[in-house]
C-alpha cells in the first residue's frame, strides 16, 4: 500500500512526511509500503505580474509564496533527504476554476469568503486524492493539526481537532466527506506546533527553521483587494461602474463607496467618512450595490442562514442539535442551536449573539473536540 | 527495483568508453588549449581530434566545426549571428511551428528586435511541406530554420529539398538537428544546410558541450565577445574534456550508424505495436513512416499523461509528457497543438524514445507495466467510465 503526502515545502507538510517516511518503512509487517511526496502546483504567481511589484514582471519570480520555485524547491530538498519519490503535479486549471474564481466572485458578490476551506474541500482532498490514486497511491496525507477516527459502533469517520488548540485547522475541513476521511491521514494531530519544530530540527530537516506562512497562499502582495483588481484587469471583466452608496441601517445614504467587493463585515477603516461614533461595516448589499453601516453594538447578531452543508455526523433527522458553533478561523465559538434544514442547509441560533457574523464564511459545528459538519454563511438574519 | 530509461530524447546515458576519453582531459591533460607548452598542446590535440571527429560524422570539413556549450547556443549563436550579420533594414526569417524553444524563443526575441518571422505550419504528419517554406520566402528572407528531427515526434523534415530551395533563392539554411545527429545518417551537403547545431549528451556524450557546423564563407557574427578562440567564432576557455567526449560519442555514433538504427528500430517498433495491440483508445501521432528509430509519441485517449508518467516511474520505467521543457507548465505542447491534438489529446500523450543503451528487456519491462498503469489511470477518469460504458470514443475522437 503506498500513500501520496502533500508537500507544500513548509515546515508542518515536511514534518508530517517526515513522520510517515518513519512510520511506513519501520512496519516490517504487512505488504511493502511506500510513501510518495506530492507538491501541487496550484497558482503562477508570474500570471498576475503587477502584484510582485516591477522587478519581478519578466524572469522573476515571487519567493516566499505557495507555489514559488522556492516552496517547490524546499519540498523536493525534503523529499530527497527523506529518500522518498517526489513530484511536482500541476493542478493550476482546477484550481482557478474551484478556488480562485468563486473567491472573487465571492467577494464581488458582497461575502468574505474563504479560499482555504474551498481549497480543501475541491483540491486537496478531492483532485488530490484523484490523482494519488492515478498514481497508484490509495491514500493521501496532509500536514493539517486535525484528526481522524473511525466509531466503531456507527463505521462512520469522525473529525477530530488536533490536540493543539492554537492550530486547529479542522475549521478548514468541515467539507470533507466520508469517501475522503476514509483514504486520509493526518500525521500531526497528535502533535503540538513546538513538537512539531522539535522534531523538525532532530530530524535535521531542511526547512525546521523555516517561517509559518500567514496569508491567503495565491494573494502574493497579502492584499485580496489587489489581487481582485488585478484578477479581473486580466480576464478584462473591470465592473461597468463599481461605485454605490453607503447607508446607515436605517437606510440614510451617508456617502459614496468604490465597489463593495473592497468591504467585510466588521471593518471599521476605509469607510472614508468621520462623524460622531466610529462607524462599522455592518452588511453589505450586493442587489443594491450598498454597504451598510452602523455603530459596534449593531454588529452583534444571532441566527443566520448556512448553505451547502456538509454532516460528518449527520444529526437524527428533523432533529436540531447544540453545538458549539465557530463563524470564522480565529472566533472562539459561542454555544449554538442548529437546525437542519433539508439535506444541504441549516439555520443557526446563538444564545448569545455575535460580533460580525459575516457571508462566505465557514461556519463549523463541534461537539467538544469533533467537528460534527459545517457549512457557508449565506444570509444573516 | 529494474529501473527502465526510454527517455532519450530528453537526455541519453553517457557511453563508457566516452567517459574514458573524456577522464584524462579532467586530470593529467589539463591545459588551456590556448597554451604554448606541453599542457596546452595535450588539450589542444584533444581539441582538433574531436572537430575532425564530429565533421567527419556530418561529412563536413573540420574548419567548419564550431565548439559550443549545446544545442540551444548552438541554434541561438546560428540564427542571431546570422540576422545580425545580414545587411538590409528590413529583415526577415522563416521557420516552422514545430521547433524547440531553443529556435522558436530565439525567433520570438528576433521579433522583438523588429525582425519579421514566418512560423510555417505543419499537417497532422508532422512534417514540413517544402512548399510551404517556399511561400513564405520573402524578397527579405535572410535565414531559414528547420529542424531536422522533431524532439517531440521523431518526425524528420525533407531538409534536402528545402536547402535546394534555400540554395536557389541564395538564403542561409540553419537546421536544429540535435535530434538527428548520430540517429541516422546527417550530411550537411545531401541536406544543403549552411548551418547545423548538435549537443554531446543526445548521442551519449556529455552535457553541456555541442557543436555549430558553420559552411565555409558564412558570415556570422559572434553571440558573444572574448578571446580568439574557435577562429574568432566562440570565445571563451575549450571545455576540452567536454569537447574530446563530443568527439568520441560522434565517432562511436558515426561506425554503428547503421546497425543501431535497425536494432533501435526494431524495439521502437516492438514496443508500439504491443501498446497498440495491447490498449484501447491509443493512436500514434506523427508520420510513422517519417521518424528517427529512437521514438514514438502515442496518445491514449482518456488518460492525464502527468499522472502517467508518475505512475510508471513509480514501477521504474521513464517516460515523458509533452517535452521535458514545457513539464510543469499548463501549456499544452506546442509540437502537439500544431499537428492539430486537442488540449487534452496533447496532454494524454507519452513519448517514449530509446537509445544505444536499451535492450529487449526494457521493451518487455514497458509493455508489462503499461496496460495495466493506462487502465488505472483511465479508472479514475470520470469521462472514460462515461465513454467506456458506451463504449464510444466521441468526446475524445480526432477531429
Amino acid at each position: 500500500m503506498s500513500i501520496a503526502i502533500a508537500m507544500s515545502g513548509g515546515v508542518d507538510s515536511s514534518t508530517a512526511a517526515a513522520v510517515l517516511a518513519e512510520n511506513y518503512s519501520t512496519n516490517p509487517s504487512g505488504p511493502a509500503h511506500e510513501v510518495v511526496g506530492l507538491t501541487m502546483q496550484l497558482w503562477n504567481q508570474r500570471r498576475l505580474p503587477k502584484l510582485l511589484g516591477e522587478e519581478a514582471g519578466e524572469g522573476g519570480h515571487a519567493s516566499g509564496r505557495c507555489c514559488s520555485l522556492d516552496d517547490v524547491y524546499d519540498a523536493r530538498a525534503v523529499a530527497n533527504f527523506l529518500n522518498i519519490p517526489y513530484y511536482v503535479i500541476n493542478l493550476e486549471k482546477q484550481f482557478e476554476a474551484t478556488v480562485v474564481r468563486p473567491f472573487v466572485e465571492g467577494y464581488l458578490a458582497g461575502e468574505t469568503p474563504i479560499p482555504c476551506s474551498l481549497c480543501n474541500t475541491e483540491i486537496k482532498f478531492a483532485q488530490f486524492l484523484t490523482t494519488a490514486r492515478q498514481i497508484g497511491a490509495e491514500r493521501i496525507a496532509t500536514g493539517h493539526y486535525a484528526r481522524i477516527r473511525r466509531n466503531p459502533e456507527t463505521g462512520r469517520y469522525q473529525l477530530l481537532r488536533g490536540v493543539d488548540r492554537s492550530k486547529d485547522q479542522a475549521y478548514f475541513l468541515f467539507g470533507l466527506t466520508q469517501e475522503q476521511l476514509a483514504h486520509s491521514e493526518f500525521p500531526l494531530g497528535e502533535m503540538t506546533k513546538l513538537e512539531v519544530r522539535a522534531l523538525a530540527r532532530a530530524r535535521h530537516l531542511p526547512v525546521a527553521e523555516k517561517p509559518d506562512s500567514q496569508e491567503i497562499c495565491f494573494v502574493p502582495t497579502g492584499s485580496y483587494r489587489q489581487f481582485i483588481d488585478a484578477y479581473l484587469a486580466e480576464q478584462q471583466r473591470q465592473p461597468e461602474s463599481p461605485a454605490g452608496e453607503v447607508v446607515s441601517t436605517d437606510g440614510h445614504v451617508l456617502g459614496e463607496h468604490q465597489g463593495i467587493q473592497n468591504f467585510t463585515v466588521g471593518q471599521r477603516k476605509g469607510l472614508g467618512m468621520a462623524v460622531g461614533a466610529p462607524l462599522y461595516v455592518i452588511a453589505l448589499d450586493p442587489a443594491k450595490n450598498r454597504v451598510v453601516v452602523g455603530e459596534d453594538r449593531d454588529l452583534f447578531r444571532s441566527r443566520f442562514r448556512v448553505r451547502e452543508v456538509n454532516w460528518i455526523r449527520p444529526p437524527a433527522s428533523g432533529d436540531a442539535v447544540e453545538a458549539h458553533v465557530k463563524i470564522r478561523h480565529n472566533h472562539p465559538g459561542a454555544a449554538a442551536r442548529v437546525e437542519a434544514h433539508g439535506s444541504c442547509e441549516a439555520f443557526v441560533e446563538f444564545h448569545q449573539p455575535q460580533r460580525a457574523i459575516t457571508p462566505g464564511q465557514g461556519a463549523v459545528f463541534y461537539d467538544g473536540d469533533e467537528v460534527v459538519g459545517g457549512g457557508w454563511i449565506s444570509q444573516v438574519l | 527495483m529494474k529501473r527502465v530509461y526510454l527517455d532519450n530524447n530528453a537526455t541519453t546515458p553517457l557511453a563508457p568508453e566516452v567517459f574514458e576519453v573524456m577522464r584524462p582531459y579532467l586530470l593529467e591533460d589539463f591545459g588551456n588549449a590556448s597554451s604554448i607548452h606541453w599542457f596546452g598542446q595535450h588539450a589542444k590535440a584533444g581539441v582538433e581530434k574531436a572537430r575532425e571527429q564530429v565533421a567527419r560524422l556530418l561529412s563536413a570539413r573540420p574548419s567548419e566545426i564550431v565548439f559550443t556549450s549545446g544545442g540551444t547556443e548552438s541554434d541561438n549563436a546560428a540564427m542571431l549571428g546570422i540576422v545580425e550579420a545580414a545587411r538590409g533594414e528590413r529583415k526577415h526569417v522563416v521557420t516552422t511551428a514545430i521547433e524547440h524553444p531553443a529556435v522558436l524563443s530565439t525567433a520570438k526575441s528576433l521579433e522583438k528586435r523588429g525582425v519579421s518571422v514566418t512560423y510555417v505550419r505543419v499537417s497532422a504528419s508532422g512534417v514540413i511541406d517544402p512548399g510551404d517554406v517556399a511561400s513564405a520566402i520573402r524578397p527579405e528572407t535572410v535565414l531559414i530554420s528547420v529542424m531536422h528531427a522533431n524532439n517531440e515526434l521523431g518526425t524528420v523534415q525533407p531538409l534536402d529539398e528545402i536547402g535546394r530551395i534555400a540554395r536557389e533563392r541564395d538564403i542561409y539554411f540553419h537546421t536544429d538537428a540535435v535530434q538527428s545527429v548520430g540517429k541516422i545518417p546527417v550530411d550537411v551537403e545531401k541536406l544543403a544546410v549552411d548551418l547545423l547545431a548538435l549537443s554531446a549528451h543526445k548521442l551519449n556524450g556529455p552535457k553541456g558541450v555541442g557543436a555549430l557546423y558553420v559552411r565555409k564563407g558564412t558570415i556570422l557574427r559572434p553571440l558573444l565577445h572574448g578571446g580568439h578562440h574557435e577562429r574568432d567564432r566562440r570565445p571563451g576557455t575549450e571545455n576540452v574534456a567536454g569537447i574530446a567526449g563530443l568527439g568520441a560519442a560522434a565517432e562511436i555514433a558515426r561506425a554503428h550508424l547503421a546497425e543501431e538504427h535497425n536494432r533501435v528500430a526494431m524495439m521502437r517498433d516492438r514496443l508500439e505495436a504491443g501498446i497498440l495491440a495491447n490498449v484501447p483508445l491509443v493512436a500514434v501521432n506523427g508520420d510513422r513512416a517519417h521518424r528517427v528509430p529512437t521514438t514514438t509519441n502515442l496518445t491514449f485517449d482518456y488518460l492525464e499523461g502527468e499522472g502517467f508518467v508518475i505512475a510508471m516511474d513509480l514501477r521504474g520505467i521513464a517516460c515523458s509528457t509533452g517535452s521535458a521543457c514545457s513539464s510543469g507548465s499548463l501549456e499544452p505542447s506546442h509540437v502537439l497543438s500544431a499537428i492539430g491534438l486537442k488540449p487534452e489529446q496533447a496532454r494524454a500523450s507519452i513519448r517514449f524514445s530509446l537509445g544505444r543503451f536499451n535492450t529487449e528487456e526494457d521493451v518487455d519491462a514497458a509493455l508489462k507495466i503499461l496496460p495495466g498503469v493506462v487502465e488505472q489511470l483511465r479508472a479514475v477518469s470520470p469521462h472514460y467510465r462515461k465513454e467506456a460504458v458506451s463504449s464510444q470514443p466521441s468526446a475524445f475522437s480526432k477531429s
